[in-house]
């Protein structure tokens, strides 16, 4: 137990990332990531594939081991807590290719979002209202099987239902991934909104040009080690970034 | 138009009314399930009335079946966990109404709840350390520890099993004072601790933890991703459906007499297994269906007892290729493993 937990939370970033190292097997994927996510930001974690961006995620929500570092948030070490822990902790993840319950319907999806809240009833109904309002194509088809909605639905619904558990945290991992590009522009629009109402984001994304623009900070990430990072508008303007992540001649 | 429709349809006027009328009975079933529910408890109530002794003995021993099938489908059809060694804690919910009644001299129904408890902790204790395997792993441990359970109660464990003979001599239930001897009075009472089941079941299908076995079965790291503590639910499922089948254990024993160290013999798990998995993985009905299948069709034609084991392996392989979600399952669970075959033939990428 530090001294006041309290006062060096304020002080400290909401989200901060040691030395991160994750290992699957001989392979490394990550080898020491450091990052920091302040409360109330959007930050975009942008590289090739493979360079460990979701293995970043992953490690983070404790679903992927993390064998070295420290994941700090608000103060208290996640690194080692099961993922149920890191959920009641606040910090919701939307995992890569949607993940969606597709025997559930997209009400029942939802509530599952809110599983760490418990039986409460009164929370748990709230924060639906709160989605659907977000998402009111969800309101529409809250009755339909997860499995039968459409890619943009499903992508609103994984989101959804990380918002379900109201975290201070929200990990997106490939939230354009397999989207038309309007869908992708109606994803990003209620990532900016989720974030307007308090939420801090943190954001994987191939689509680096989408994500820079919309991320306050970034970092790029190059086979397991963070090879650039600064705000998000320096980034875009970056000769070497330009040519590798967003196809500028 | 008209040859087409008849093409369509394909199975005849005759086929066509049949299928009609079944849906027409199906549909107002599940339109008032508590009709059906009302009047399968009054079927289940009369159907010994007009039977001999044994064939009572035989719908006892099918009921008994069904309890055992209930509780491995807590494991099986709801958590989507492997468990081929579920006939130990049947074997231990006998052997400890068998030991509390022989040597303690409790009544056969105080000893049940015992026999719950010794049967539901031994699922814990045997399965904690199994829970991380997946698939094939966990159902060749699970065969393991069956076997490990069955050898000690061979070998006299702590000198209270009574070795490969087992134990003889155990009382009778009595109710109201009244010893329940006759293969009717059993089978009442197995109806009534069935029923009890059976809502129960109902219930926990539908709870909290339900959703969350569902979860972990379809996608379990998307599960971890909800807070869900997979390990925990899992592990509750074990605990449960080993409890269930201990207190089908102690009713065993109080109808036999005489328990031995057979009833945990791997055949005795595997018959469990199919029961839940040909009936249809997940569902209440479908474990009716294969405990019908597997029990009382064999109890009743006697080619099919003596061919048990190879009509069992024919049925399996028969099931799997054509119809391996079962003969009635779970609505969710035909749809998982539908899914999961349509992605298998679909292109990768």
């Amino acid at each position: 137990m530090s001294p006041d937990p309290r006062q060096a939370a304020a002080e400290r970033p909401l989200l901060e990332v040691q030395g991160l190292v994750t290992t699957y097997g001989h392979v490394e994927a990550l080898k020491g990531i450091d990052l920091a996510v302040e409360e109330g930001e959007i930050v975009a974690l942008i590289g090739a594939n493979g360079a460990g961006k979701s293995t970043t995620l992953r490690a983070i929500s404790g679903i992927a081991p993390a064998s070295a570092g420290r994941i700090l948030f608000a103060g208290e070490e996640l690194r080692g807590l099961p993922a149920h822990r890191i959920v009641a902790a606040g910090v919701s993840h939307a995992p890569e290719g949607r993940r969606i319950f597709g025997t559930l319907t997209v009400a029942e999806n939802l509530r599952m979002g809110a599983y760490s809240l418990g039986s409460d009833r009164g929370a748990i109904a709230e924060n639906r209202e709160r989605v659907y309002r977000l998402f009111p194509r969800l309101a529409e088809r809250r009755d339909q099987l997860g499995g039968t909605l459409s890619g943009g639905e499903q992508q609103m619904l994984c989101i959804g239902r990380a918002l379900m558990a109201r975290p201070r945290l929200l990990l997106l991992d490939e939230p354009s991934l397999g989207l038309a590009p309007l869908l992708v522009k109606t994803i990003f629009d209620t990532i900016r909104e989720i974030h307007a109402r308090g939420v801090t984001v943190l954001l994987v994304e191939q689509n680096a040009r989408a994500a820079l623009r919309l991320a306050r900070r970034a970092y790029v990430l190059e086979t397991g080690r963070i090879a650039l990072s600064g705000p998000a508008a320096e980034l875009l303007a970056d000769e070497r970034v330009r040519r590798v992540y967003l196809g500028a001649g | 138009m008209g040859r087409e429709r008849d093409n369509g349809a394909g199975t005849g006027r005759w086929g066509g009314s049949m299928i009609e009328s079944a849906a027409a009975i199906l549909r107002i079933a599940r339109r008032r399930p508590l009709l059906v529910q009302a009047a399968l408890l009054l079927l289940a109530l009369l159907l010994p009335l007009p039977l001999s002794d044994y064939y009572r003995t035989v719908a006892w021993r099918t009921g008994i079946y069904v309890l055992l099938g209930l509780s491995l489908n807590v494991v099986v059809g709801y958590a989507g966990l492997f468990q081929l060694g579920h006939a130990a804690f049947y074997a231990i919910g006998a052997y400890t109404a068998a030991i509390l009644n022989l040597r303690c001299g409790v009544p056969l129904l105080a000893a049940l709840p015992a026999s719950v408890a010794v049967a539901g902790a031994a699922g814990y204790l045997i399965t904690r350390p199994i829970l991380h395997l997946r698939g094939d792993y966990l159902a060749i441990v699970t065969i393991a520890f069956g076997e490990v359970v069955r050898l000690a109660l061979v070998n006299n464990l702590f000198g209270i099993t009574g070795g490969a003979n087992g134990l003889s001599g155990i009382d009778r239930p009595s109710l109201f004072g009244v010893e329940l001897r006759a293969p009717i009075a059993h089978y009442y009472l197995m109806l009534f601790f069935l029923a009890v089941t059976i809502a129960a079941m109902h219930r926990l299908e539908r709870s909290r933890l339900g959703r969350a076995w569902l979860c972990v079965r379809e996608d379990e790291e998307a599960a971890a991703a909800m807070g869900i503590d997979a390990t925990r639910v899992k592990l509750q499922a074990f605990v449960i459906g080993s409890a269930w089948a201990g207190l089908a254990g102690g009713l065993f024993a109080g109808k036999l007499t005489v328990v031995a160290p057979d009833l945990a013999k791997f055949m005795e798990s595997v018959v469990l297994f199919c029961i839940v998995v040909l009936g249809g993985t997940g569902s209440i009905p479908g474990v009716f269906v294969g405990a019908c299948g597997m029990v009382t069709l064999p109890e009743l034609f006697r080619p099919l007892r003596d061919w048990r084991d190879a009509w069992l392996g024919i049925t399996m392989v028969v099931m799997m290729i054509a119809r391996p979600e079962g003969i009635w399952p779970s609505r969710r669970v035909q749809m998982e493993i539908r899914g999961e075959k349509e992605e298998a033939r679909a292109p990768a990428g």
